[in-house]
């Protein structure tokens, strides 16, 4: 398959809320948000309820792919910042670990620079709690640990989703 | 691939309409998106031209309910048809648990047909995947019209490695949820046999 199935566990998204909560603070941030590159929310800290999570993680996901792409087409391997501004708000958005996107919302109580800062940080410690919880995720595959939800699910338990 | 969260205990799933341009993938998820109780469906997100042809693409966000405490979710996605945003297909495809590949059955779209379906098959090996190992459906649109092919034509030129397959009419809906239904079932098997 292309990638493995990303997992998460209680343990590590309680040391990814903690990082991001952290940085939420030292960045004077409004919101963050971490989205997996397929587009799926992972978690996200602050004034989270004003937004449609689900709508900004895909279109973050697509926006990187896009320029993902962009970027292979001048022969770069990806673009890991962007930064979009706007009257109020901006975002800033990066790669972290090569796999997840780091998505800070901030307004003119912060700064760019203290954003970028505060990002390459975060994004540090982020990058060492994603490895290992791959590497956790790939013990239990091999380890034939059971478990996942899924295993022991019968066709009246789909078929019920659908009734 | 599927993303599953122990810490909030979700499922998700990714789904991708693939297709012809103006085959009816954005029409399918239209009226998925109309049918479906407002605290099963998020925003439908379209990034589409001036003139509602799709851009980049449709995104659909869709719970389904839980299974053994898991809420499962499922995000449906469309690419842009039209031959020239291949590059754009290429990237909607990154990370689709099931495919749901929608036939125009008008005579005069048979050979877009075909060259979208090869498209699909070229672009998913580009990307990795397998399209014989991973949940695939068929979808035969536009039934009522006056010009369309035969299922049994469709079938063999389309079908080829006889997956499951539907007749529909994205319009009114006939076969619209027949068709997701399908591949979300196959995704959920998929998911119990790979652990």
């Amino acid at each position: 398959m292309a990638s493995p199935q990303m997992v998460m566990y209680d343990e590590e998204f309680k040391q990814i809320n903690a990082v991001i909560d952290k940085l939420l603070r030292d960045a004077n941030a409004k919101v963050i948000f971490l989205v997996d590159k397929n587009g799926q929310l992972i978690s996200g800290v602050g004034e989270v309820e004003r937004f449609d999570t689900t709508s900004l993680a895909s279109l973050t996901a697509g926006n990187i792919a896009a320029t993902g792409g962009l970027a292979k087409l001048i022969g770069e391997k990806e673009f890991s910042i962007l930064f979009h501004e706007g009257e109020k708000d901006n975002l800033h958005i990066s790669i972290v670990g090569g796999r997840v996107i780091l998505v800070v919302l901030f307004d003119s109580r912060s700064s760019l620079g203290l954003v970028r800062l505060r990002v390459k940080k975060a994004s540090d410690e982020l990058t060492v709690i994603f490895d290992s919880l791959m590497q956790k995720a790939e013990e239990k595959e091999k380890s034939g640990a059971t478990d996942f939800p899924f295993a022991e699910i019968t066709d009246d338990d789909i078929d019920n989703l659908f009734s | 691939m599927s993303f599953i969260n122990y810490a909030s205990r979700e499922i998700n799933c990714k789904i991708v309409y693939y297709g012809p341009g103006l085959c009816g993938k954005t029409t399918n998820l239209q009226y998925v998106y109309q049918k479906t109780a407002p605290d099963a469906k998020g925003k439908m997100i379209s990034l589409a031209t001036e003139t509602e042809r799709t851009l980049f693409f449709d995104f659909l966000p869709l719970a389904l309910g839980e299974i053994r405490g898991f809420k499962t979710r499922f995000h449906l996605y469309t690419v842009p048809g039209q031959v020239f945003y291949d590059a754009s297909r290429k990237l909607i495809l990154k990370g689709v648990d099931g495919v749901v590949f929608v036939a125009d059955s008008q005579e005069e779209r048979y050979d877009a047909n075909i060259e979208s379906m090869d498209n699909l098959r070229y672009n998913m090996t580009e990307q990795g995947y397998d399209l014989d190992k991973i949940p695939f459906v068929i979808q035969y649109n536009k039934r009522d019209l006056p010009n369309a092919m035969s299922v049994e034509e469709l079938r063999r030129d389309l079908n080829t490695t006889g997956v499951m397959d539907f007749e529909a009419c994205a319009a009114t809906g006939e076969g619209v949820f027949e068709t997701l239904k399908a591949v979300a079932k196959l995704i959920l098997i998929d998911l119990k046999k790979g652990q």
